[in-house]
């Protein structure tokens, strides 16, 4: 295969606190995940996959170990190289995380003004099909407020998406949601992450959702393990 | 490029106006800021405009003689205390080819007397030879001749209230008469000058009936001489030529720099200018903890959605640039209702006191830079929470 790992982890530990309070949240972790792959991140809370996320995220300085994000070395990067690395990776969270006081469309413009040379207008307009293939046309000037849970999380996926990422990080985006919004909304990232060959790295909870991924990993006390492709799908 | 082809790729590559956003779709915080700001605007204007209006106001009289050069003593220090010179040295002024004229004036400070409720109150009282050239405005001319009889005094008619109904008799056909030091005198006419910070009310007279006022004068004494020189002279240098001639019981000055003199003495010699000063310091310290608060807690309330946008890949500079935006709009949207209520307030301050205050333009302007810098130096100080901002934390 020829374009780089979207994803590479190499023997990478990290630590929390200092002296006697100093705790080790991952230990060793090795994980390869590959250009327009779909991979999901389940195990306990307080096993360390959001510390994984926020490494591979880029938001957080690398202690040991190596972590390649889009064929660029973390492990001694520099604030800066951070910063510009994160335009890169597109991030959903737990909570939808938009701004309140912008409309639907204006938040989701917040990601596409990240793209340089595009006049405000192509922004603008790129910022309002995403929303329509979100299924939002109709809401693009509401206002978060004024939105449901579900439709507040597609604003996030849309945000996400309008800066081109090559990589989407999600953490539980689910989780606030009912099981059949959830459902749609991961569904909907799917698509769209493969329709842009986007990589997709997303920690759930959600049992019910684990069938849309290539690939599984488990996580359990700061060490990583390949899981079973799930079979909800498969049964009858 | 040029400026068309900047502003359009300005505007092609302009981002969502976040800061504009964020003070908008928030009016109660927006409303709280901008009364802040107008109200520490209001303060600065209406401090620093009595401020100026006080000492514009101390040399009203000052301002009206017809004279390039002023004479005075070296011991005068304000219109409220000159001392008296030899009246030879003014004669002795006119022998420099460029002196056109001299009038020599005699000033002081008497007590009047009230000719309704016989109180005293001290009035500036001006004595010279009526056929002399006093004040450049021409309508004195035919006052001062009905000063050549012995007793009579032209009053201001803008004096203050305390001295008694004097325009109002006076006008109506009255003959009024009232007292000073002890001496019978009679209103002659009415004249307009204005009152000062030294003198609540003016008086003018005859050298003759000054005297006579005041008989304890040495005699050949006066307190100020005005030199007019001849057109085309300029009065600086004349003014320091005959400050070398002269010996040192006098002291030349220009026009200007009598109107300096007395307003030096307000400025460095009393606590006026400190105590306004003061005040529109104090408006500025009001605005600044008003507009800061304001920024703090918009900045708190909205962390985890800054910290987002880190998350987004904005760089930290570009989210102190939306606080700094606040910052400015704040500045611009806050000054326009302190400059409104400020002339406002400006007439109303001089329908009630004459006081010649007015919205100037290096006032206006500064009142703006101190609100400008107030609103940008609250928001550098709120930017410091930005730090708190750690993309790695929303997760």
């Amino acid at each position: 295969m020829a374009a780089p790992a979207a994803i590479e982890l190499k023997n990478l530990s990290h630590w929390y606190g200092v002296g006697s309070m100093r705790r080790q949240v991952l230990q060793g972790v090795n994980l390869q995940v590959a250009a327009g792959e779909v991979v999901l991140l389940t195990g306990p809370s307080g096993c360390g996959k959001t510390t994984l996320l926020t490494l591979v995220g880029a938001l957080r300085q690398v202690q040991q170990g190596s972590v390649q994000v889009l064929g660029q070395q973390l492990a001694d990067a520099s604030r800066g190289e951070r910063q510009r690395l994160r335009r890169s990776i597109g991030m959903i969270f737990q909570g939808h995380n938009l701004l309140r006081c912008l409309t639907a469309e204006q938040n989701v413009q917040m990601g596409s003004d990240l793209l340089p040379g595009m006049s405000y207008r192509a922004r603008r307009d790129q910022a309002r099909e995403w929303l329509r293939s979100v299924g939002l046309g109709d809401e693009l000037h509401k206002l978060p407020h004024d939105l449901s849970g579900g439709q507040k999380q597609r604003v996030a996926i849309a945000r996400a998406l309008a800066a081109h990422p090559r990589l989407l990080l999600a953490d539980e985006p689910t989780a606030a949601l009912d099981s059949q919004t959830g459902r749609e909304v991961v569904e909907l990232l799917r698509r769209l992450a493969r329709e842009q060959g986007c990589a997709v790295l997303m920690v759930t909870h959600d049992p019910r959702i684990l069938d849309i991924a290539d690939r599984l990993v488990r996580m359990e006390d700061g060490h990583l393990m390949e899981a079973e492709r799930p079979t909800i799908a498969a049964t009858p | 490029m040029s400026l068309h082809g900047r502003l359009t790729r300005w505007w092609q590559t302009r981002r969502i106006p976040l800061a504009l956003l964020l003070l908008t779709r928030q009016p109660v915080r927006l409303a709280v800021a901008l009364a802040g700001i107008s109200f520490a605007g209001i303060l600065m204007f209406m401090q620093l405009g009595f401020r100026d209006g006080l000492f514009d106001a101390s040399v009203t009289i000052h301002r009206l003689f017809d004279a390039d050069l002023v004479l005075i003593s070296p011991r005068s220090t304000s219109s409220v205390s000159m001392a008296g010179f030899p009246k030879r040295r003014l004669v002795q002024a006119m022998a420099a080819p460029e002196v056109e004229g001299i009038t020599p004036v005699h000033w002081n400070l008497l007590l009047w007397r009230n000719p309704e409720t016989r109180g005293t109150r001290s009035i500036l009282t001006l004595g010279f030879e009526p056929n002399d050239p006093l004040f450049t405005d021409p309508s004195l001319a035919p006052k001062a001749r009905l000063l050549t009889q012995k007793g009579r005094v032209l009053f201001d008619e803008q004096s203050r209230p305390e001295f008694g109904p004097v325009a109002p008799w006076f006008k109506a056909g009255r003959t009024v008469e009232s007292e000073i030091a002890g001496k019978r005198v009679r209103v002659a006419g009415l004249v307009g000058l204005g009152t000062s910070f030294g003198a609540d009310g003016n008086l003018l007279t005859s050298s003759e009936t000054f005297l006579e006022l005041l008989p304890n004068t040495p005699p050949g004494s006066i307190e100020v001489g005005l030199i007019r020189l001849k057109p085309g002279s300029d009065p600086a240098v004349v003014a320091k030529r005959l400050q070398a001639q002269l010996p040192s019981d006098v002291t030349v000055l220009t026009k200007q720099g009598f109107i300096d003199f007395e307003q030096n003495y307000w400025r460095t010699s009393t606590s006026i200018g400190f105590i306004f000063t003061l005040g529109a310091a104090m408006g500025f310290v009001v605005g600044c903890v008003i507009v800061y608060q304001v920024l703090y807690s918009d900045v708190s309330d909205h962390l985890p959605e800054y910290a987002t946008l880190m998350a987004m890949g904005y760089r930290l500079l570009s989210l102190l640039g939306v606080v700094a935006r606040e910052g400015l709009l704040l500045a611009a949207f806050g000054y326009l209702p302190a400059y409104a209520a400020g002339q406002g307030l400006y007439w109303l301050v001089r329908s009630a006191t004459q006081l010649p205050v007015f919205m100037d333009t290096t006032r206006a302007v500064t009142v703006f830079s101190m609100i400008l810098v107030m609103c940008m130096a609250s928001a550098a100080l709120a930017m410091r929470r930005l730090a708190d901002a750690d993309p790695a934390e929303i997760f």
